[in-house]
């Protein structure tokens, strides 16, 4: 028991280191809960979907996307374009979706096919594209914008009318746009597109002359249309009028949730007779089944702690946001599940397996780069929508360092990264960033200190990893390394 | 098997292919029946990988202009130019080295690139790559693959931390998976495994044959090719020798096919009087129970002695256990038991005792251990004198100095002697020709003033010409400064040309010393490891 504490402790030592650090800088800024869970469950918002478009380069053997910067900045490109435009609300922010998502296919294309040509340092040369993308970037915004294409947008440029203005405020066309869709419009949208679902896959089926499930159809439907009508029962109209949800109804919800799902499991496991054919599912495990509960009784008991509590009532989830966000977790897993998931996982963890298996590795890896850069860019969108200001110049800039540091933090490395490690990442990284300068500030008094801090922060957590990582290897790989008689660095023997 | 003999389920013909004008197959045939155990055979170089790549359709092939000559398939000409279209019509290989990803389970490496999916809506709309993988499918198939071969494992289980041996048998498993499968080939399959598994290997083999896929069977060893094939086929240098049924032949046959070539003269001792005096009592180096860890060229126990001023040769096929040899004394890699080299004992933990002992080393690997590709000619000469032996630097006052002008016209001495092509001492050795390159480095290890010096593969990747001047070289140094040779090299005829007494290798140990003189037979023998587990055998 010991040697698997011992072994835990190491494996997650990362996490654990930052996690420490998180509650140190807490103790030293004097902030309380009612300051901090607001403000991180903020960043979340804005932050998450980002860290989560990391993923896939990972999982297909990319390394950390530095080149993450270049979908960035496909989003900017297209919210400039939208804002000109002079769109605004939600369907400017859709259409401002839909205009990055091209820019960004291509982008992400281009990158990949950069990347297949330096098999083995995307990372360092992910960085130094971030940098020379950053260069044509500002030609373009700097010159090409009002220089060579007219803006008819005097207001957007700077008074020369060569070049865009360095900041531009989205609090009139976009901002919130996303964060403020209230429940109801959510559901409704969410009902009609399961509704199209439905009716597409019952017609592409008959097209395809394939059988259909109708009873099994049928009764899907029917869920879905009583849920639907559960809306328009007055209480529940009412709460879900509002876009944002209370942090404290989040987690009860989240807890009675998990309670009644694992309770609906366990009476299902006992109602179903048991098969037991070799390679079936296996049933359920009613320990792990107890300890969902128990923590869900938990975590629901703690709610009643007053600073907890006043915290909880403080902090206001944007929905929708928060919905996207479990969208892009469930993608990445739903992905994995796939055909094209099962080669980029080859492919990540063997090109010369993969490519003998008849899997087009550069292809695989060009895909990979094409989803990261799209998602990566739909996340710029939603941090600008949420931030409200872009800076036309400096929004890109450290979105990668940020979104990777935080992804490093979660206890994920080069060549592995999960969804849980991504969200842990972000909770741990951005409530050190929150608290570090103020931490620093107390410590010594000075604000500007506090600034630098955050600086050093960052750029330290990545180095700090990857060397904490490293280690993780090199005690790894040392036993066989000892057994199978490693090479002696001297190598001038002769 | 099938009675009638023209009926082949793969027929290549007039194979040729070059590398940069290097013609490395000339006109090769190979025929090979449906459900026969066909053995290719031949020494290393001798074009074997290069015939498989290009049954394969590897990129290499492709990428370097292409093959000349046909090949048929069931009688249909085919064109195969990339491994997915070899795997399409029911070639599958079984590597040498693993092609499985350790992180996987057993099922998810048999089913690799091939998985079972299940169409969902996304796939009806984005095509095939978006579907659902079937995991009960799968493994359903797995465990039917795994049955096929006798293997008993859960096919949920990483193949990370398997023995050797169950990993050669789920390549196998996912090469039977294959639907379709005709012919499989076995990359030397028994090099990494223990006698028992690879006996296994063997049953498996024959078991595969008798469901009617043609097996191509790459191996050195000659008892396994007696055991299991039908017919062979031999290469040697790229060119097409002999296609036997194993019935009507012998090991000693195939022994001499293999390797048998006139040995011609690489060295000319006419003009050297031969007045050497080699002793059996005067030994140079003695090995005891010597050990040497070396990746894939692993050493496992040899007793040799060496004597004072002989040229002694050491020859084997690829990743026997010859290079070990002189890597382990020279403490590049670890090695265990008793060296002497002139009666002291050296310390195998230090590193650079060996060249305390005045024993030096050229390297089989020129570009990586045996010089410093950017430094120039001079530096990569006296480098390793300076700083073992304190050579080229004078007294200054406490400090040693650099002394460029006694470099200088030692390197431009060596130069002068081993006939080194370049345009001055000073230029970087990474621009230099192979050839000239391995002159370097014997420039270096010479000026070591060694006693004994081990030399690795001397002459590989070398034109003819450099290649009879750094065995003549070797040779005067034996005749004039009575330094004892070491040449340890793949190569058995410039072995047999300038050696006096030839060590054979196999399996880590030594297989025989022969004569150089002795006759093929012999060598081929020795060098399949049939003469040490008791002779003539047939």
């Amino acid at each position: 028991m010991n040697k698997k504490a011992k072994e835990f402790l190491f494996e997650n030592k990362v996490v654990l280191l930052f996690a420490v650090l998180c509650v140190c800088a807490m103790i030293v800024s004097g902030q309380s809960l009612t300051f901090v869970i607001p403000e991180l469950f903020t960043r979340i918002a804005r932050n998450s979907f980002m860290v989560l478009s990391l993923i896939i380069p990972v999982i297909a053997g990319l390394g950390l996307n530095f080149g993450i910067v270049v979908g960035a900045m496909a989003a900017q490109i297209a919210l400039f374009a939208t804002t000109c435009l002079g769109l605004t609300g939600i369907s400017g922010f859709l259409i401002t979706v839909v205009l990055a998502t091209p820019i960004a296919t291509l982008f992400g294309y281009l990158v990949g096919s950069l990347f297949n040509h330096m098999k083995g340092s995307e990372m360092i040369g992910g960085l130094v594209l971030g940098y020379f993308a950053d260069g044509i970037y500002q030609f373009i915004f700097l010159f090409v914008l009002g220089g060579i294409i007219p803006i008819a947008r005097k207001d957007l440029m700077v008074p020369t009318g060569i070049g865009v203005k360095n900041t531009l405020d989205l609090v009139d066309t976009v901002k919130y746009s996303l964060d403020n869709v209230p429940m109801l419009t959510i559901l409704e949208v969410g009902f009609y597109g399961f509704a199209a679902v439905m009716v597409i896959s019952v017609i592409v089926k008959l097209v395809k002359k394939q059988a259909i499930d109708w009873k099994k159809t049928v009764l899907t439907f029917a869920a879905g249309v009583v849920i639907y009508a559960l809306s328009y029962i007055g209480p529940i109209e009412q709460f879900l009028a509002a876009d944002r949800l209370l942090l404290l109804s989040a987690v009860e919800i989240v807890c009675f949730g998990t309670v009644i799902w694992q309770v609906l499991r366990l009476i299902w496991a006992k109602l179903r007779p048991k098969k037991d054919e070799e390679g079936a599912e296996p049933a359920v495990d009613v320990r792990k089944a107890v300890g969902y509960i128990l923590a869900a009784a938990v975590a629901y008991a703690i709610t009643y702690i007053p600073a907890v509590y006043d915290a909880m009532m403080m902090a206001r989830l944007p929905v929708m946001t928060y919905l996207c966000i479990a969208a892009l977790c469930g993608f990445n897993s739903i992905l994995l599940r796939t055909r094209l998931g099962q080669n980029m996982r080859t492919v990540g963890q063997s090109r010369v397996v993969a490519n003998a298996a008849g899997i087009n590795v550069d292809k695989t890896r060009i895909i990979a780069m094409i989803l990261s850069t799209v998602l990566g860019s739909w996340g710029q969108l939603i941090y600008l929508q949420n931030l409200g200001t872009f800076q036309t110049y400096g929004a890109h800039q450290q979105v990668g360092q940020f979104a990777i540091a935080a992804l490093l933090v979660g206890g994920a490395s080069v060549r592995k990264a999960t969804n849980r490690q991504a969200i842990l990442g972000i909770i741990l990284f951005h409530t050190l960033f929150i608290l570090s300068p103020l931490a620093g500030k107390e410590l010594f008094g000075d604000a500007v200190i506090g600034e630098y801090f955050r600086v050093f922060v960052s750029y330290g957590i990545i180095a700090m990893a990857l060397a904490m990582h490293a280690w993780k290897k090199v005690a790894k790989v040392k036993p066989e390394a000892e057994h199978a008689g490693d090479k002696p660095e001297a190598k001038s023997a002769a | 098997m099938k009675s009638a003999n023209d009926t082949y389920v793969l027929k290549m013909d007039n194979i040729a292919k070059e590398y940069s004008g290097n013609r490395v197959l000339k006109g090769v045939d190979l025929h090979i029946r449906p459900g026969e155990i066909h053995a290719l055979m031949g020494e290393n170089g001798a074009g074997k990988s290069t015939l498989m790549n290009i049954l394969f359709g590897m990129p290499v092939i492709h990428n370097t202009g292409g093959f000349e000559g046909t090949i048929q398939i069931d009688g249909k000409e085919a064109n195969i130019d990339t491994p997915l279209k070899a795997m399409e019509l029911g070639i599958g290989m079984v590597h040498q080295e693993f092609m499985l990803i350790p992180g996987f389970t057993v099922t998810e490496n048999i089913k690799i690139g091939r998985e079972i999916s299940t169409p969902n809506l996304p796939s009806r709309l984005f095509g095939k790559s978006m579907e659902t993988l079937d995991y009960k499918a799968m493994r359903k198939d797995a465990r039917k693959a795994l049955k096929r071969i006798g293997l008993q494992i859960e096919d949920y289980v990483k193949v990370a931390g398997l023995p050797v041996g169950y990993m050669q048998f789920i390549e196998i498993a996912r090469e039977l998976d294959k639907t379709g499968i005709r012919i499989l080939v076995f990359d030397e399959p028994t090099a990494v495994l223990t006698e028992s598994e690879a006996d296994r290997l063997l049953a498996a083999m024959r078991a595969i044959a008798a469901q009617g896929i043609a097996i191509i069977f790459i191996t050195h060893r000659l008892d396994e090719v007696m055991a299991v094939a039908n017919s062979m086929t031999i290469l040697r240098d790229g060119e097409f020798v002999a296609r036997k049924e194993i019935k009507d032949t012998n090991v000693v046959e195939i022994a001499e096919l293999m390797i048998g070539r006139k040995v011609e003269k690489l060295v000319d001792e006419s003009g050297q009087p031969d007045d050497r005096q080699i002793r059996d009592d005067n030994i140079a180096v003695s090995l005891r129970d010597y050990h040497v860890d070396m990746p894939g060229e692993a050493v496992k126990g040899i007793d040799l002695d060496i004597r004072k001023g002989e040229i002694f040769g050491i020859g084997g096929l690829a990743g026997q256990g010859k290079l070990g040899i002189p890597n382990g004394i020279m403490g590049l890699y670890k090695a265990t038991g008793e060296v002497k080299i002139n009666g002291e004992t050296l310390d195998l933990e230090k590193l650079g005792d060996a060249l305390a002992h005045k024993a030096a080393f050229v390297s089989e690997d020129r570009r990586g251990v045996g010089l410093l590709l950017d430094e120039s000619i001079e530096q990569n000469i006296i480098f390793s004198a300076m700083y073992t032996k304190g050579k080229f630097l004078k007294k200054f006052a406490w400090v040693h100095l650099f002394d460029s002008a006694a470099a200088k016209a030692h390197a431009e001495e060596m130069v002068k002697t081993l006939d080194i092509r370049c345009t001055g001492i000073r230029q970087p050795v990474g621009r230099l020709s192979g050839g000239n390159q391995q002159k370097v480095c014997l420039a270096r290890a010479l000026t070591l003033e060694p006693d004994v010096l081990f030399v690795s593969e001397p002459t590989r990747g070398i034109d003819i010409g450099a290649k009879k001047l750094v065995l003549e070289y070797l040779a005067k140094l034996n005749r004039e400064q009575g330094v004892t040779v070491v040449i340890v090299s793949s190569e058995l005829v410039e072995l047999r040309s300038i050696s006096d007494r030839i060590a054979i290798i196999s399996d880590g140990k030594l297989s025989a010393i022969l004569d150089p003189d002795a006759s093929d037979a012999d060598f081929g023998l020795a060098m399949s490891g049939s003469a040490r587990k008791g002779g003539h055998e047939e």
